[in-house]
């Protein structure tokens, strides 16, 4: 019994394929907040930037290295890690797939990277049709998604194996989880996968004349929404799975963390139309439809909120807390891999109040493409899942490279959290009151012609500006911290904290593990929100768009 | 599997809310006809200008409709035309735009006139123009080097 | 039989010694802040036009 949970490491072979992810995606958010940095300035209108160099190609630098580098590595480097650890080490199958799936996506990014830095591609990291970027960078992207499957079928390989060597038992959590988001996120590709494959590079390579847009836009929501899920879900598995065993807590329920991942699978993706609400040729009731399922999504984040609370809650009381809030005191406040993702869990709370606004129906006219959809993204992505990440990077860079996380790395990394919370509230806060008024998203710094509302939305755009900075001090704290986890810090061994479920008589009921009947909803739900209102798209197309490079 | 009395509680509370919160808009959308821009024309996006009624873009009086005017404007990368109109106070107002070239955005700042213009087809929204005052149309999607430049102004006047 | 019985009285001490008030208390104070924004914006949408 002695420290058996200390001792459960992740293989050194596997721990190196995970190193390896963190390696592009820490490096992707070096470049990318630099990016960040610049936009924000340049947006204050106190601040040009040289060589001619454009604000749209660093905005579309910073999307590409923030929303799908950095996310994708970091998230298939902690899964993967995580299913070694609870479903045990992956096989030497396994594991090879697993670097394939890397070095591919790491040539893909490459590639696109390439283009985006020689202007040949900016175009955004949504890459709206009829904007032509150059093949390559669409050729960079294919190998980004392809490689993302074959990195995640590393994964499955491994969660099959435990099933098959322990027939008739529920998964552990952590597995389970990490193959439910894998899971998603094949699904969810196979949207921008077809519209890259089928439109956008026969079209750019010039086989094909024209694309039919709103096609192209469809089937890139498809992914859309689903993507930020698949962002947030490997937050949610730290805040459900790992946060317990932290604090010295139990896991409210195991069943209940389960049925929430699943409803996460069956729900993120028949949503897409939630973000073209505003588009010509999509029926209005379609777009109701799809926005009651989006409101389904909301319901496993409500249960979240709960089992997180009741986790704390139950915590404190064991050590003694009384009165209503006495729990939240006693929190370990002091240790980073609680504190900086509990700032990530508190930004949640807005940005799911925003979430909810922006699906709204009608009243997404009030804040559609305003930077007030930035503002609501920068708290989902940039600080719930992002601080998360850092929070669980804490434990898991020095637990993979055989050190330990020292006092002071501690220290410093909750003192990141904070001043990244800071920025955030200066940046992202102006940018949803700016959105509010009016003021766009994705724009560099103009007055448009004087005009009296825009003179108004400058005082925002100088504190996005402030707080942008504000970020980049934090950026470079973290930096500080991976590069010290990676190669500086002692040697030592760094927990690799699994959580306990607080009532270990009762088993999750094995229907969760029936992906036939999970895949199955999942499928029904996408051919009953999209089937209808596609062959509606197809019927009722207009005359195809040729390309336009307007950059 | 197990769920605490307060959990449900809570889920049946979050649901509620979910609920009312659907159907106020539901209502809203349907009833009251506040659907967000979802017009169904198409058009080809090589012949807008020729093509009724973007050949006339600006504002024109019509009869025996259900609104007053139609204002009506054609973007391209990366201006609005017309680039100024005056629109008369408490109006009822049919905007109709459409793109000649990649997608653009049309938003009305400060007003529910939020909409995505796509090329090969027709944005519409009808409001009543009931206050006064310079109101920006800023292109809020993404269209090239130029975008934070495209922008046209509503004069709504007395 | 008596272990089984010792176990279920167990689980609802857990449940009553820990009622889980602050944890209600926390999640209604969320969902508060939830309808308040969203109405706050609903309120924009039907103030403009």
């Amino acid at each position: 019994m002695v420290n058996t949970a200390a001792k459960v490491k992740v293989d050194p072979r596997d721990a190196k394929l995970s190193m390896a992810h963190f390696f592009v995606a820490f490096g992707a958010l070096a470049l990318g907040g630099l990016m960040g940095l610049l936009q924000t300035l340049v947006r204050s209108g106190k601040f040009e930037l040289p060589w001619g160099i454009g604000y749209y190609q660093i905005l579309t630098a910073h999307g590409v290295l923030m929303g799908l580098v950095l996310t994708t590595f970091f998230i298939m480097g902690f899964q993967y890690a995580a299913v070694s650890r609870t479903a045990g080490t992956h096989s030497p199958a396994a594991r090879r797939t697993g670097w394939i799936g890397f070095w591919l996506m790491t040539a893909g990014t490459l590639m696109s990277g390439t283009m985006i830095l020689l202007n040949e591609a900016s175009v955004l990291y949504t890459f709206y049709a009829p904007l032509k970027a150059h093949w390559i960078f669409y050729l960079g992207l294919t190998f980004v998604v392809v490689g993302s499957w074959v990195d995640g079928a590393a994964q499955i390989m491994t969660y099959a194996k435990w099933r098959k060597n322990n027939p008739g038992k529920p998964s552990p959590l952590l597995s389970f989880m990490a193959v439910i988001n894998t899971v998603m996120w094949i699904v969810a590709t196979l949207g921008v996968a077809a519209t890259v494959l089928f439109q956008l590079l026969p079209w750019s390579l010039g086989l094909v004349d024209t694309v039919d847009v709103l096609i192209s836009r469809t089937l890139f929501w498809y992914f859309g929404h689903p993507l930020v899920y698949f962002w947030l879900l490997p937050a949610y598995m730290c805040w459900y799975a790992i946060i317990p065993k932290i604090i010295g807590g139990k896991i409210f329920s195991d069943s209940l963390a389960r049925l929430s991942f699943i409803l996460f699978l069956l729900f993120s993706i028949p949503v897409g139309f939630h973000h073209q609400l505003t588009e010509p040729g999509i029926d209005p009731a379609w777009k109701f439809i799809q926005v009651i399922l989006t409101f389904m999504v909301i319901i496993p984040s409500l249960m979240t909120a709960f089992s997180l609370f009741a986790t704390f809650e139950r915590y404190g009381r064991s050590k003694g807390a009384t009165g209503l809030f006495g729990w939240f005191k006693v929190l370990p406040w002091n240790d980073a891999r609680f504190t900086v993702p509990f700032i990530g869990m508190a930004s949640f709370i807005p940005a799911g109040a925003g979430g909810i606004i922006n699906a709204s129906n009608q009243m997404d006219q009030v804040v559609h493409n305003t930077i007030w959809v930035t503002g609501h993204f920068h708290l989902t992505a940039a600080t719930s899942v992002v601080l998360t990440f850092f929070g669980i990077s804490y434990w898991l860079v020095p637990h993979l490279t055989g050190r330990k996380l020292t006092k002071a790395m501690n220290k410093l990394g909750i003192i990141q959290a904070w001043v990244w919370f800071i920025g955030m509230a200066f940046m992202s806060g102006a940018m949803h009151f700016q959105g509010l008024l009016g003021g766009p998203r994705r724009s560099a710094f103009s007055t448009y012609g004087d005009s009296k509302q825009a003179l108004e939305w400058i005082p925002y755009q100088i504190a996005q500006a402030v707080g942008g900075t504000i970020l980049f001090l934090g950026i470079i704290l973290v930096l500080v911290i991976f590069i010290n986890l990676a190669f500086f810090a002692p040697k030592g061994e760094e927990e690799f904290p699994v959580g306990e479920a607080e009532n270990l008589q009762e088993k999750a009921p094995m229907v969760f593990e029936n992906w036939k009947l999970w895949l199955g909803i999942t499928a029904a739900l996408i051919l009953f929100a999209y089937t209808i209102p596609f062959i509606d798209i197809i019927q009722n197309a207009p005359p195809g768009s040729k390309g336009f490079k307007t950059w | 599997m197990h769920m605490h009395k307060f959990e449900k509680i809570w889920l049946t509370f979050g649901i509620g809310c979910l609920v009312v919160f659907l159907t106020v808009v539901g209502v809203s959308a349907f009833y009251l006809g506040n659907k967000p821009a979802s017009c169904l024309t198409t058009i080809n996006p090589e012949k807008v200008d020729t093509t009724k009624p973007f050949d006339k873009p600006g504002l024109h009086k019509v009869e025996g409709k259900e609104w007053d005017y139609e204002l009506v404007f054609v973007a391209s990368a990366f201006s609005y035309n017309p680039a100024k109109v005056e629109v008369p106070l408490g109006a009822k107002v049919k905007v109709i735009a459409t793109t000649k070239d990649v997608v653009h955005g049309f938003e009305m700042a400060g007003t529910n006139i939020n909409m995505m213009l796509e090329p090969g087809y027709v944005s519409e929204y009808t409001t009543t123009f009931d206050k006064a005052g310079e109101f920006l149309v800023v292109c809020n999607e993404y269209c090239g080097t130029g975008h934070h430049l495209m922008f046209s102004k509503i004069e709504v006047v007395k | 039989m008596a272990k089984a019985e010792l176990k279920t009285k167990h689980q609802t001490e857990i449940e009553d010694s820990s009622s889980l008030k602050g944890t209600l208390a926390s999640v209604f104070i969320l969902g508060l802040f939830i309808i308040v924004s969203w109405v706050s914006v609903y309120y924009l949408f039907v103030d403009r036009f």
